[in-house]
């Protein structure tokens, strides 16, 4: 089955804890990936920049709206994701409590809905 | 560029027939973005009540049912997507079904060295 | 090389840097790819000039020397840095090796217009496209743009900070849009700078002479935006901002109290400014292609060719206002129109509009909607009426030269 791991973090916490920590918990994930990769159950994983970076598209009666800044203004914000491949559910929630931000926030798992017929991955 | 688009949308304000009509635009986008080389990867997910939330707190593992946050438009889906600019991700987003009705939320990628590439 | 030589030469940079600077930043933009580097390459090329230009003299092209300077010094600071980022040793190999052509292109101007767009891109908050385009494109320091906007200088940098970190990382593209983008693009452009103008021109507190400040540069903004893209709404949108500049020294009393249009003293309107206004809505209308700044141009432009208020041609106005009521509906276009029907067929005609205007409820809570009624209602002598509105407007007015005037116009209630 395919999961989403949202992670949800406070990015000030991160700002407070440093950049050294920073820099180490992305090294942190980056193992972790390898690590699922050699049992074949990555997709692809990714942080995403601040939310300051964030840009909201809206479509109404024809008209583009555009506004900065993300979706919804939450207490935690969407830092980052993998895509895995794995059998159950069990094992996306082993993954995910192994994510080094697991500490700090939130991971949220989705299942994805396999939908027939896209692309395949470049 | 890559830019991570995340749709919300408010799970009750598409019908079947109306979802269904959505997949397949949304597929034939993605296949249009695949065409140019745009595109990265895809995929709706399942409504967020099959949603799960893991916390580590104190070293200990919290699972709870549900989305991190409840809000009045539920992430529906997403798409990968590999742009010139945020003009160009803007007028992609502009074009992914949902945005009528929902919000397309922009995310820049953060290019991190040393991922593993597709296996 | 004597004192008085050496003097010479600094003058000229300081002279250069007032003329040149934002056109060299902008082009160091769009060579080196970020903002802060520019700015700091930017200064770098001054300090050199500063330098080197007593000892060799001013070079023929000042422009293209301060560029290419800001250009070498930009990749020596990557080189320094790479020590600690290899990735930055990619960037400066790659600035290196762009050809002559790229840094020399005398495509300058357009390099300004980039910048703007760029400031103004919608995906930036509003009070951000502000601030940047003033701090950018204008050269206003943080501190001159926080006092203008009543703001800290603290609180203004920050969202100039992040606003640039999104242009970075978001990748804003540093680039005049597409002419199928044109229209949406330019709308933002042309808010901004309007914004920019009103804030200098509104009567509110804050030091005035910053204020008028802000409208020069508006003007200014609208007069390059005119040069490089004469679209219809930009020619418009700059005959509005010098239709209304032009009564700046009229609407106020040397005791800083508010003068209505229909009391002030049309000598004192700057007729300089009127006559570049109205050629500037003439070019506009010649397009056929009428937007609602061109058509608030065409409004002001009745009012500045009146001898008096009485004479004023409120069919034309009305009429202008039928259609931009019809392009660009809102609640502030109707009030606006529904005076202007009553400079024309009377107080009582007006006085329906305007509290048909109040009841759909969307102006309850504007001091002009009742500041208007008020007038029309003094006009017919409903004495008791007018002091209503008048204090209802009051109760909500915040700008002092404005309370100052509703006050005065109550106690001269018989």
């Amino acid at each position: 089955m395919k999961f989403m791991l949202l992670c949800y973090d406070d990015e000030q916490a991160w700002q407070k804890a440093g950049q050294a920590a920073l820099a180490s918990a992305m090294q942190e994930a980056v193992s972790l990936c390898h690590e699922i990769a050699a049992k074949g159950q990555y997709l692809t994983a990714s942080p995403l920049h601040p939310v300051a970076t964030a840009t909201s598209v809206r479509v109404r009666d024809g008209k583009r709206l555009l506004t900065d800044g993300p979706f919804a203004e939450t207490r935690e914000q969407l830092g980052g994701f993998y895509l895995i491949d794995v059998p159950t559910l069990d094992d996306a929630i082993a993954i995910a409590a192994r994510h080094p931000g697991a500490p700090l926030g939130t991971v949220e798992i989705r299942p994805v809905l396999e939908l027939a017929g896209l692309p395949e991955r470049p | 560029m890559k830019y991570m688009l995340l749709i919300y949308m408010n799970e009750g304000a598409m019908n079947q027939a109306e979802r269904e009509q959505c997949f397949g635009d949304s597929t034939k986008l993605c296949h249009d973005l695949a065409a140019q080389g745009k595109f990265i990867g895809a995929g709706p997910l399942h409504p967020v009540a099959t949603a799960t939330s893991v916390r580590i707190r104190n070293g200990q593992r919290l699972v709870t049912s549900g989305p991190f946050a409840e809000t009045h438009e539920q992430l529906g889906g997403y798409y990968l997507i590999d742009a010139k600019d945020l003009d160009e991700a803007i007028a992609i987003a502009a074009r992914v079904p949902p945005v009528s009705k929902g919000t397309v939320e922009i995310r820049p990628v953060f290019e991190l060295a040393g991922l593993p590439t597709k296996t | 090389m004597t004192a008085a030589a050496a003097a010479d030469s600094r003058a000229t940079v300081d002279a250069v840097y007032r003329t040149e600077s934002r056109r060299v930043l902008a082009t160091l933009i769009r060579l080196l790819g970020d903002f802060d580097l520019a700015e700091e390459a930017m200064h770098e090329a001054f300090a050199s000039a500063v330098e080197q230009w007593p000892r060799e003299g001013v070079p023929a092209n000042p422009r293209a020397w301060l560029v290419s300077a800001g250009r070498f010094r930009a990749i020596d600071t990557l080189r320094r840095r790479a020590r600690f980022d290899a990735s930055l040793a990619d960037l400066a190999s790659r600035i290196d090796a762009d050809s002559q052509a790229a840094v020399d292109s005398d495509g300058v101007e357009d390099d300004r217009l980039r910048l703007i767009f760029t400031c103004c891109h919608p995906a930036l908050a509003p009070e951000a496209q502000v601030a940047l385009t003033l701090r950018e494109v204008c050269g206003l320091t943080t501190e001159e743009i926080a006092r203008a906007f009543l703001t800290t200088p603290s609180t203004l940098a920050q969202r100039i900070v992040r606003a640039k970190a999104k242009i970075k990382s978001a990748g804003i593209p540093y680039e005049v849009p597409s002419r199928a983008e044109l229209p949406e693009r330019l709308d933002s452009v042309l808010r901004v700078i309007y914004l920019v103008f009103n804030e200098g021109y509104a009567a509110s507190s804050g030091t005035s002479v910053t204020r008028k400040e802000l409208s020069g540069e508006a003007i200014r903004l609208g007069r390059l935006i005119a040069e490089l893209l004469a679209e219809p709404e930009v020619l418009g949108l700059l005959g509005l901002m010098l239709l209304q500049e032009s009564r700046r020294v009229a609407r106020t009393s040397p005791a800083g109290e508010l003068i209505l249009l229909e009391n002030q003293d049309r000598t004192l309107w700057n007729r300089e400014q009127i006559a570049e206004g109205l050629a500037l809505v003439q070019r506009a209308f010649a397009s056929r292609r009428l937007g609602a700044f061109t058509l608030q141009a065409a409004i002001a432009s009745v009012h500045a060719e009146a001898e008096s208020a009485a004479q004023t041609d409120w069919w034309r106005i009305v009429g202008f206002y039928d259609v931009l009521a019809e392009l660009e509906p809102s609640p502030v276009v109707a009030l606006n129109r529904a005076v202007a029907v009553a400079m024309r067929d009377g107080p009582h005609a007006g006085l329906a509009l305007i509290d048909a205007i109040l009841a759909d409820g969307d102006l309850a809570e504007y001091h002009l909607a009742h500041a208007a009624r008020a007038d029309l209602c003094r006009r017919m002598g409903s004495t008791a009426e007018a002091r209503a509105s008048y204090q209802r407007a009051l109760a909500l007015a915040r700008q002092e030269p404005e309370r100052q005037f509703l006050q005065r116009r109550l106690a001269e209630l018989p």
